[in-house]
């Protein structure tokens, strides 16, 4: 039996465009029934084009689709993350079950200038803190229990507090008292995406390994992408990692180079890096996408409604909920 | 763009606030839904467009209440992060404004400048920022910055954010190229530009609900809406007359700031019929615990023993009995109490009428035509520019106000029929902001 493959496309940076241009883009990738797109972000004002916050930009394209999951880089250097969590847990709500994060971290003096908070900092003490906000989000996305509100006339109480939980995170750059100011999200958590180069072993394969259920992977050929993947797993000591390879090719070379590369490295799917998505993300909708559904390698159309669903990734249980089961 | 029409008579702004967390939304009612799911969002914001209400409003929160140590469980409590639902409502509304309440003091101007001009962007000029600041160490446990803030630096902050994120905003202007804004202070030191152009309104409605004599001049220097609390005919006028009195010094004219208090509406077929209404609401909103609770605040100590329907405690409040966090502080316990027994005795209130008497606040509560008329009224006597208005129930709460008082209004010739611009600066008559020369 075939074996269906993952398939996302990155859009790039959201340049200062019409919300239009980018919800048609969305709109497009939607259409071919892909897992999800990313979209990158950051504070360093240097990108002369421009910038619009990604969160935002998927938050304007959930409310005009409704299957296709998205995910939007935030970076951790600059960023609260309380603020962090309760973003990406909204746009779980307004997308009913449909966002994830791409963790990224801030290295640029151009950033640190433009907050003006802090000097930079060298990219493995950045990968920790990510690591940490991370391992906050996901607490704090935990501090409500699923049914936490109750609204019980009886008592006049609208939330059972002792589902409520304190997350008492303490790190070397912040500590989170915590709850959540907004309730356990749709997903339970939004599935956490990190970019890792085969080759490197740098801080973001511990937050990989910790932290992700979806790798992207840069590889140079398919041998090295099977061997970090198989690394990948073992260090993380859980099943529940979809790695994606990333990439870039011209997309009339596209069904073949996938489907040799999905047999031999042993993936679960690819991420199209785009440079001009405006050109080339037609191009996979319209012609690369039905090849590989030709040869049975891709759904037809999204058979579930979260981007869980589509990874074939289980709704997590609240880690609270679980320790006051195991208590009794 | 002038506030009145040829007859001469003011247009009144309003204002949708989405009851989120607090005890004014009835959840008991057999017609209260999700106070987060997305759909009661579009509800409310699609029914204040329907209205050719100016704007959507959103209140925020960045730590839950406790009492006593623990979480306070009989409001309505969990809310989304207002950026990113306004974000998806602009894609769900054509017209209405959207308006967000963040906070100064655990943001920073470059992150926050950038997230509200997205939202500018986006939606074509239609955001708005609520500024508020905290000194309040209980919710800074949530932040990097922890609660470090003295009282006093609160309006230094706020303006000092103010004045960057300006800089920021305009350092990119319409068909120009982006300049760089080097800005040093006591608060901030940064090196940026912009990362997007102007919007279509140029940058986003700034609005200011402080009551102070330093957030009134706060608001005449810097805001083009203030969120008043002062709703009563006299209060209002009072207010409106020392706000705009404080333009002229900053080179500004009456028009250019809105004064929008906060109001409820309670609609029946007779006043009579209003009033019962009103008053079965007041005890939906005002439950046995929360009249304890209430007082509790004041007293400082538990005051769970007490008959919500007798008499109030004859106990004397703890001087410094600190049992709630995250409300306002509440200085004078003593005189307050005093207060309180004294308009209880007078009046032969419970401990439960008490607390609906202390906390209501505006109202019109009558027929759908003494209510226009009201409104009417107060606009044109100088109590309000137009109002912020309150639901009771989430999201339908302005279904019925929208069906049967907003024609009203646009027959007397104070609401528009059809928006006659795209921007918010469009709905509310503000000229494009005064484009400052960074230097």
């Amino acid at each position: 039996m075939t074996r269906e493959l993952h398939l996302s496309v990155a859009l790039g940076s959201a340049g200062p465009r019409s919300a239009a241009h980018w919800t048609g883009l969305v709109q497009l990738a939607e259409l071919g029934a892909l897992d999800f797109v990313t979209l990158d972000d950051s504070l360093d004002p240097a990108d002369g084009d421009g910038r619009l916050d990604a969160v935002a930009v998927l938050a304007y394209a959930a409310a005009r689709t409704s299957r296709i999951g998205l995910i939007p880089t935030v970076t951790t250097t600059h960023t609260e993350p309380f603020h962090t969590s309760s973003a990406l847990a909204t746009l779980d709500f307004v997308s009913e079950g449909r966002a994830g994060w791409l963790v990224d971290v801030s290295t640029t003096g151009e950033a640190a200038r433009a907050v003006g908070r802090r000097d930079p900092a060298p990219a493995p003490e950045l990968w920790a803190e990510a690591a940490d906000a991370a391992e906050v989000a996901a607490r704090l996305w935990d501090s409500w229990e699923d049914d936490a509100e109750i609204r019980d006339a009886g008592t006049g109480r609208f939330i059972d507090r002792d589902k409520l939980h304190y997350i008492d995170f303490e790190g070397p750059r912040f500590s989170v008292r915590g709850p959540s100011i907004v309730p356990r999200p749709p997903q339970g958590r939004p599935p956490i995406a990190v970019v890792l180069d085969a080759q490197g072993r740098d801080g973001r394969w511990e937050l990989a390994a910790r932290h992700a259920e979806i790798v992207l992977l840069d590889a140079a050929g398919p041998a090295a992408a099977r061997e970090a993947r198989t690394e990948l797993l073992k260090r993380a000591g859980r099943n529940d990692l979809r790695v994606l390879i990333r990439v870039t090719e011209s997309p009339d070379r596209l069904p073949e180079l996938l489907a040799d590369w999905h047999a031999e490295a042993g993936t679960d799917g690819f991420h199209l890096v785009t440079t001009d998505p405006t050109e080339e993300l037609p191009a996979v909708i319209h012609d690369v996408v039905p090849a590989l559904r030709a040869r049975g390698l891709f759904r037809a159309t999204h058979s579930g409604r979260t981007l869980r669903d589509h990874l074939g990734l289980i709704r997590p249980d609240s880690r609270y909920a679980v320790r006051t089961e195991t208590a009794l | 763009m002038s506030a009145s029409t040829p007859a001469g008579r003011r247009q009144i702004h309003l204002a949708a606030h989405f009851p989120g967390v607090n005890s004014t939304t009835v959840w008991r009612d057999p017609g209260s839904r999700s106070q987060i799911d997305f759909s009661s969002f579009q509800h409310l914001a699609r029914t204040a467009e329907r209205g050719r209400f100016d704007f959507f409003f959103l209140a925020e929160g960045l730590r839950l209440r406790e009492r006593k140590g623990r979480i306070h469980d009989l409001d309505v409590v969990g809310r989304p992060e207002s950026l990113t639902v306004l974000n998806a409502l602009a894609a769900v509304t054509e017209h209405l404004g959207l308006a967000a309440t963040v906070n100064a003091t655990f943001n920073e101007p470059y992150e926050l400048a950038r997230r509200f001009a997205t939202l500018d962007h986006l939606s074509g000029g239609r955001a708005a920022w609520n500024i508020v600041t905290s000194s309040d160490a209980f919710t800074g446990e949530n932040f990097r910055r922890g609660g470090y803030l003295d009282r006093a630096d609160r309006y230094t902050r706020a303006a000092e954010f103010v004045e960057v994120a300006r800089a920021l905003w305009d350092s990119w202007p319409s068909g120009g190229t982006p300049r760089t804004v080097r800005h040093s202070g006591p608060q901030f030191d940064i090196t940026a530009r912009a990362t997007l152009p102007h919007s279509p309104q140029v940058h986003p409605v700034l609005i200011q609900a402080g009551d102070s004599d330093e957030g009134r001049e706060f608001a005449a220097r810097t805001a083009d809406i203030v969120f008043s609390r002062h709703g009563t005919p006299e209060a209002g006028r009072t207010f409106h007359a020392d706000v705009k009195g404080r333009l002229a010094r900053y080179g500004r004219t009456p028009d250019q700031l809105k004064i929008l208090p906060a109001a409820t509406v309670v609609l029946g077929d007779s006043e009579a019929d209003a009033q019962e209404r009103a008053a079965h609401i007041r005890r939906q909103q005002v439950s046995p615990q929360t009249a304890i609770a209430t007082l509790e605040n004041v007293w400082g100590r538990d005051l769970t023993g007490y008959d919500p329907d007798g008499p109030l405690p004859d106990v004397e409040p703890v001087p410094d009995g600190e049992l709630a966090q995250g409300w306002a502080h509440m200085a004078d316990r003593f005189g307050i109490a005093a207060r309180w027994r004294s308009l209880a005795e007078e009046k032969h209130l419970s401990i439960r009428e008490l607390a609906v008497e202390l906390t209501a606040r505006q109202s019109f509560i009558g027929t759908p035509a003494s209510v226009a008329a009201a409104m009417d009224e107060h606009v044109q006597t100088d109590a309000a520019d137009g109002f912020i208005l309150v639901p009771h129930l989430t999201p339908g709460g302005l279904d019925e106000f929208v069906d049967r008082v907003v024609p009203l209004l646009q027959e007397r010739g104070v609401l528009r029929t059809e928006y006659q611009g795209r921007t918010l600066r469009d709905h509310l008559g503000l000229p494009a902001p005064r484009q400052e020369e960074s230097a």
